[in-house]
């Protein structure tokens, strides 16, 4: 872990929340590791208990490794009338997996629901990492997974 | 500003004092408002609901423990629609909560056992919701049984804001809430085993490493001698299990009870707690004549030595090298006990009766086998020792006084204060000045060390040197006093203080985290007075007059400091991880 | 001077569907037509059409563009720019006006919005400060603290009735006038928590308008004596974050946040702390918990976060939308403010409507008009073949509302009569085809999924009433399993310990007190 990315903010506790978006962004597994909670704590002073509590109450950050992009697919009620199950059940069939929460064996992507993503005038949307995509179809889905296993393929 | 308001409970008018919560106002008009996670020596946190009541001509209902009253609030306690929701937020608990009563330790004194009962709960009304969440028993002193956990919160209280240990935190969200250690698991955490948690655990959720077994196999077994120890706290925590006024000491009946059990001798850690002030008092006067290192800090808490060692291991040198009295009984009973009655030590199992979980762990500390054995084998809180009494059937209350064995088992009035805040710094006080100055000190009585201010800080004049001495309890409170010796370290000025005692609990071992479960400050003032009056109406109140510590130092350890002192009765620290 | 301007609508959609290819191409054709000193090229916020594609804006001459790709740029240049005649096939309409753009200039019925909030959303470029202020920006903030003092400006809010547009609808006059009189350090937070499922007019006031927010910020941190403003914005916000500090770090380069603003000894800054998915941190005293780096755990109230919030100091707390109507009041008086809207709930309020409404969005109007009006003079009308069957309102705690409610007029206290809030003004309409077990089951999922697990009846009843509206759906519910729903519903309302999950009896027994046949159907 680049322990640079810390010293950007001062060793306070309400930076807490920033730190651990940052550290987890720069883990290629998209991730926080056990070791950055640990330099997390000792950079901010505060007991790993208190780190590792926040870390898992907040749904962006995640203590297992993922894929290199995180689909996170709204499932709250406006997307959920919508047509959501059905763009769930797509992107991991498209995907060939199992169930939510898996990630592909390339290492590629994850599968997450979410709560409503604050996108509900394109529904059923998700984000996949910063981005959003709206209005999802069966063709869409597919083009977008494509497209991105063109990019990420070239630079894992 | 009024140091009382007037409110109305039900419809009766009563002064309450002003800041009061209506849970504590309730109380005055004569009603115990039904509740789970409140705890009075706790800041509230509203997690359970159940205290619900209404205040006139406000919307919907009110926590009681943590709404304040206002002048002339009208509370209601009591409605039909109060006591519905009551008891679907219990039966909801309920729902998640496995029916382990007939085999859950904690039953008999469960708060949600007794809540269920006492809303008449009387069947399930609502389907099951249980997660598995195995049982953690990898520490040596607490055991943790999420499923069990009703997520009150009080134990990150006591753990958090008391200890500021934070060995435990709320992970996760929802439904998927578990109280937990970062790795899971409370053997590797900063878990100082003081036990705090459990003593305010509703449930059984969290309690002890229980050792019951182990004991009664060793009594039962014919090869074994079975000896015991029992701090100075025990004899002031068992009468108020027995139905008698807390605080009142039972030592004779204790020793007999033991005696009962069949332990084969009776002795006293009171014996070791003097041993301990000759061993430490003589470490203080070195430091005296050395002019230093100061601050000495005491080391019999083993709560607060594992704290020491993980959060302010730079301190070390300052611990004295003392053990506990506990270790120090140990390592003499397959010693100087075994020497002295002619028993093979492999034969004498050891067990001792603490008002605490973290002597489990000190126990077992790999320093503490300077017998050449576990020099302690067993160690059994306040409340299983009262476990086993019950067991067989033995009413404490009724039964006659005994005398404990010859050679570990007569004491000072300084030993036996002890057992609360402040006492290790009395004692030793009373010893130290004596050997120093060759005077007695003008009162045995050190006010200023007594009482339950979290930190207790005075001078004493010995020959012309004022010593400074501060006491803490609760490591909370801890830190406040070491902070300052450490900021004073920093910046290479002297120590602001002598001599430091510090006690892992609040309130000191009458506070311990073994102790009979209802141990607020209050029960554990009442407990502490239980041993001031004992050391009060003594004849022999300094350790350096008990008869049988000058006999150890003649027959067996020569004298304070001296080899086979250092050697039995002296350990050394560790430096451990803080990040668990 | 330019003599056409070409706006991009740069929102989270339009960033989907292109945009940013789009202008890239756009700017390149201008470039090789020569046109790059009379064509300017810029980027404006959301104007609230979804589901168009690429958005241009063509002003002077009021040219509406959609769905606009590459392959348009060129035809775009050479007919439109070069020879004054506008694409025809990609002309949604020629006939907006500004500010006031209508919600879907080619729907005939469709009514003028009024917009106060997003009066410039749509029309300037947010990230210029410029434009801002020569559009009477931070004219507003320079009055109060150059004319006014304190508590005339806590007076004017207070007079203009204006109430908070966070959900709980509290008198913002009211509140500022509780923290103004305290002595010492005081903050302001902007609550852009925005994760009520539905809602999304924060994110679009903070991507159209952010200086607006600004303004308002520094008013109130005026008004009460604040010295720091914070912006709690989600996680998942980056344009906003982006656009936000943008319009933060321009407004301290021109003095008006920092030190000494507009010279007198006033100082106010403001700094944004970002979120990390979690809903009850937009309940106030769950925010500032997170603000301190902790589990967004809600703190026991009293004391309000207005005598205790923030480092345990004062501090306000408001809404997005409820301090971006604070510069204009100041500007044009409480009075004007109190000719919009109804006498209980002053001003125009911005709804998010989406469902099965040919125009879902975002709307801008009066408080107090019905349901009826927005479906059909402001949504387009229901899609085709879609039968209106109900609405929710007011987010995923929202009661779900019946046709015959459909004229009551929505503000604070209407709704109440239908045991009905309004909450984050999310609108969310359900046609024929959405089955209400269906539909509460993804409610109850939600609620589950975002209970914070403090308190033990919203941890344990989330999970109860999500397991059991998931039998419902699959039709094993017992109907006395439903009646116990309901209770342990009703029990949560009264014995949970924030909002969260005291209000997920709105859906149940809304559902059960309109759509019990339907119900009845489901059952075992
Ligand atoms: C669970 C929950 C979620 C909330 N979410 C938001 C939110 O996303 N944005 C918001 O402004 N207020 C939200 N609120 C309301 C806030 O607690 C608070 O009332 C509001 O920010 C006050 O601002 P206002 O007076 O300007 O509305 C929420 C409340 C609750 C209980
Ligand atoms: S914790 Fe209490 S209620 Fe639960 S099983 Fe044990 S005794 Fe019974
Ligand atoms: S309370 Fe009585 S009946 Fe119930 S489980 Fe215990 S022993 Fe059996
Ligand atoms: S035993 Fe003490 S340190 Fe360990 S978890 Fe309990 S309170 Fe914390
Ligand atoms: S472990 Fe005990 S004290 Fe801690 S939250 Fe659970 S029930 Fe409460
Ligand atoms: S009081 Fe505590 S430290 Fe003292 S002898 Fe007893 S157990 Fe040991
Ligand atoms: S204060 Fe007493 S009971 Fe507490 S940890 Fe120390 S020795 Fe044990
Ligand atoms: S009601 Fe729900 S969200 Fe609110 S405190 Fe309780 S558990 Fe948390
Ligand atoms: S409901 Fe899916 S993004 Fe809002
Ligand atoms: S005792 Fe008051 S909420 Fe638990
Ligand atoms: S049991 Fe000894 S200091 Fe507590």
């Amino acid at each position: 872990m680049d322990k640079r990315i810390l010293q950007k903010y001062p060793p306070n506790a309400e930076n807490l929340l920033f730190a651990l978006h940052d550290i987890q962004d720069a883990e290629k597994e998209n991730y926080l590791s056990e070791e950055d909670l640990k330099n997390i704590a000792d950079y901010f002073n505060l007991p790993l208990s208190k780190v590792m509590g926040v870390a898992t109450f907040y749904s962006m950050y995640s203590l297992k490794p993922r894929g290199k992009f995180i689909i996170r697919i709204c499932e709250s009620a406006p997307c959920h009338v919508a047509g959501a199950l059905n763009v769930i059940n797509e992107f991991i069939n498209v995907l060939g997996l199992e169930k939510v929460g898996e990630t592909t064996k390339d290492k590629l992507f994850t599968v997450e629901t979410s709560a409503c993503l604050g996108v509900c005038g394109v529904a059923p949307a998700c984000m996949i990492n910063d981005v959003v995509y709206g209005n999802l179809t069966k063709d869409k889905i597919k083009q977008i997974v494509d497209d991105l296993r063109a990019k990420g393929g070239s630079n894992v | 500003m009024n140091s009382t308001i007037p409110v109305i409970v039900d419809g009766k008018k009563v002064e309450v004092p002003n800041g009061s919560t209506i849970i504590q106002a309730a109380e005055y008009a004569g009603i115990e408002i039904p509740r789970l996670c409140y705890y009075k020596d706790l800041t509230p946190t509203g997690n359970c609901g159940v205290c619900i009541v209404e205040v006139k001509g406000q919307k919907g209902f009110k926590r009681s423990c943590t709404t304040p009253v206002t002048p002339n609030m009208e509370i209601i306690t009591r409605s039909a629609e109060i006591i519905n929701a009551r008891k679907t937020v219990v039966e909801l608990i309920l729902a998640n909560h496995p029916d382990d009563c007939l085999t859950c330790i904690k039953s008999g004194d469960c708060e949600l056992q007794a809540l269920s009962q006492q809303l008449g709960i009387d069947r399930e009304k609502i389907d099951k919701v249980l997660t598995k969440k195995p049982i953690d028993d990898s520490s040596l002193s607490i055991v943790r049984e999420p499923e069990k956990c009703i997520l009150c919160g009080r134990c990150l209280r006591a753990c958090q804001d008391i200890q500021t240990v934070f060995a435990i935190e709320a992970m996760g969200r929802g439904f998927n809430t578990e109280i937990t250690t970062p790795s899971g698991s409370m053997a590797e955490s900063v878990c100082i085993n003081c036990g705090q948690c459990i003593s305010v655990c509703p449930t059984g959720a969290l309690h002890e490493k229980l050792e019951i077994d182990e004991v009664w196999a060793a009594l039962n077994n014919p090869d074994k001698v079975v000896i015991v120890q029992e701090a100075p706290a025990i004899r002031v925590s068992l009468a108020e299990e027995f139905d008698l006024p807390p605080g009142t000491n039972l030592v004779g009946k204790m020793y007999n009870a033991l005696k009962m059990l069949g332990f084969d001798y009776v002795f006293d850690t009171n014996f070791t707690a003097d041993l301990t002030i000759m061993e430490e008092g003589s470490e203080f006067i070195e430091r005296l004549h050395e002019n230093g290192p100061y601050p000495l800090i005491t080391s019999c808490s083993p709560g607060w030595i594992k704290f020491m060692e993980t959060f302010y291991p730079d301190l070390t040198e300052c611990i004295s090298t003392c053990k506990s009295p506990q270790q120090m009984f140990g390592a003499l009973s397959k010693t100087y006990f075994a020497k002295m009655y002619n028993i093979d030590p492999a034969k004498i199992v050891t067990v001792s009766i603490m008002p605490c979980t973290a002597k489990k762990f000190e126990a077992r500390r790999p320093e503490m086998r300077s017998s050449g054995f576990a020099d302690v084998d067993y160690v059994l809180t306040t409340r299983e020792f009262i476990k086993m009494v019950k067991q067989v059937g033995i009413n404490i209350a009724a039964i006659d006084d005994a005398q404990p064995n010859d050679l570990m088992g007569s004491y000072s009035g300084a030993a036996t204060i002890f057992g609360t805040t402040g006492g290790v710094m009395e004692a030793a006080l009373r010893t130290a000045y004596e050997l120093v100055t060759g005077k007695a000190l003008d009162s045995c009585d050190i006010k200023e060390a007594r009482g339950f201010e979290g930190v207790k800080e005075f001078t004493i004049d010995v020959e012309g040197t004022t010593l400074s001495c501060a006491v803490a309890h609760g490591l909370g409170n801890a830190r406040k006093v070491l902070d300052k010796v450490k900021e004073a370290k920093e910046k290479g000025k002297p120590s602001p203080y002598h001599f430091i005692e510090i006690m892992a609990c609040p309130g000191g071992c009458v506070g311990g985290g073994g102790q009979p479960y209802g141990s607020t400050l209050e029960r554990r003032l009442e407990r502490a007075k239980g041993l001031y009056d004992e050391d009060g109406g003594m004849k022999i109140r300094k350790s350096h007059e008990n008869p049988e510590i000058k006999k150890i130092y003649e027959d067996f350890l020569e004298k304070p400091l001296g080899h086979k002192s250092h050697e039995l009765l002296h350990t050394h620290y560790i430096k451990r991880d803080a990040l668990l | 001077m330019f003599r056409t301007h070409a706006l991009f609508v740069i929102d989270q959609n339009t960033i989907d569907a292109g945009a940013y290819a789009v202008k890239y191409e756009l700017e390149k054709e201008i470039t090789n037509a020569s046109l790059q000193n009379e064509i300017k090229v810029s980027e404006t916020g959301s104007i609230n059409l979804i589901g168009k594609g690429v958005i241009i804006l063509v002003f002077p001459d009021s040219v509406l563009y959609t769905n606009v790709t590459v392959n348009d740029v060129k035809e775009i240049v050479n007919e439109h720019f070069l020879k004054g005649r506008p694409v025809k096939r990609l002309v949604l309409s020629e006939s907006f006006d500004i500010p006031n753009i209508t919600i879907s200039p080619a729907v005939e019925t469709t009514k003028k919005q009024q917009r106060i909030v997003l009066e410039r959303a749509g029309v300037i470029n947010p990230e210029s400060i410029d434009e801002y202020i020569a559009t009477m920006g931070y004219e507003a903030a320079g009055k109060a603290i150059t004319t006014m003092k304190p508590d005339e400006v806590v007076d004017i809010v207070k007079k203009s009735g204006l109430r908070g547009r966070g959900g709980a609808g509290f008198p913002t006059g009211l509140k500022w006038s509780f923290t103004s009189p305290l002595p010492g350090e005081k903050y302001v937070v902007c609550n852009a928590d925005e994760g009520e499922p539905g809602t999304f007019k924060d994110r679009l006031i903070l991507e159209g308008d952010p200086h607006k927010l600004i303004e308002g910020m520094l008013i109130c941190g005026y008004a009460i004596g604040a010295i720091m403003g914070y912006v709690y914005i989600r996680g998942e916000y980056n344009l906003s974050i982006k656009r936000l500090q943008k319009a933060i770090d321009d407004a301290r380069a021109y003095g008006l946040l920092g030190k000494n603003i507009f010279d007198t000894n006033f100082s106010f800054d403001i700094e944004i702390r970002k979120g990390a998915g979690a809903y009850v941190c937009g309940e106030e005293t769950a925010l500032i918990e997170s603000m301190e780096g902790k589990r967004g755990h809600p703190r026991v109230k009293p004391p309000f976060p207005g005598q205790v919030g923030f480092r345990n100091k004062p501090t306000i707390v408001n809404n997005v939308e409820t301090l971006s109507n604070v510069p204009n009041i100041l500007l044009k008086g409480a009075d004007w403010y109190r000719s919009f809207g109804t006498k209980n709930a002053p001003g125009t309020k911005v709804y998010t409507i989406l469902g099965k409404v040919n125009h879902p969005g975002l709307i801008e109007v009066p408080m107090g008009i019905t349901l009826r009006q927005i479906i059909n003079e402001y949504a387009g009308g229901m899609c085709a073949g879609s039968v209106f069957k109900a609405a929710q309102i007011g987010g995923s705690a929202g009661a779900l509302i019946s046709e015959k409610m459909l004229d009551t007029p929505l503000d604070y206290d209407s709704l109440g009569q239908w045991a009905a809030v309004l909450g984050s003004g999310a609108i969310l309409i359900l046609d024929q085809k959405t089955e209400i077990p269906d539909f509460l089951r993804s409610v109850m999922k939600f609620f589950e999924h975002e209970s914070c697990g403090k308190c033990s009846p919203c941890r344990i009843g989330t999970k109860i009433l999500f397991d059991k509206s998931m039998e419902l759906y699959k039709r094993k519910l017992k109907k006395q399993e439903w009646e116990e729903m309901l209770n342990i519903a009703n029990t949560m309302e009264k014995t949970s310990f924030c909002p969260l999950g005291q209000s997920l009896i709105l859906p149940i027994s809304s559902a059960d007190k309109y759509f019990k046949e339907e119900l009845e159907n489901y059952f075992l």
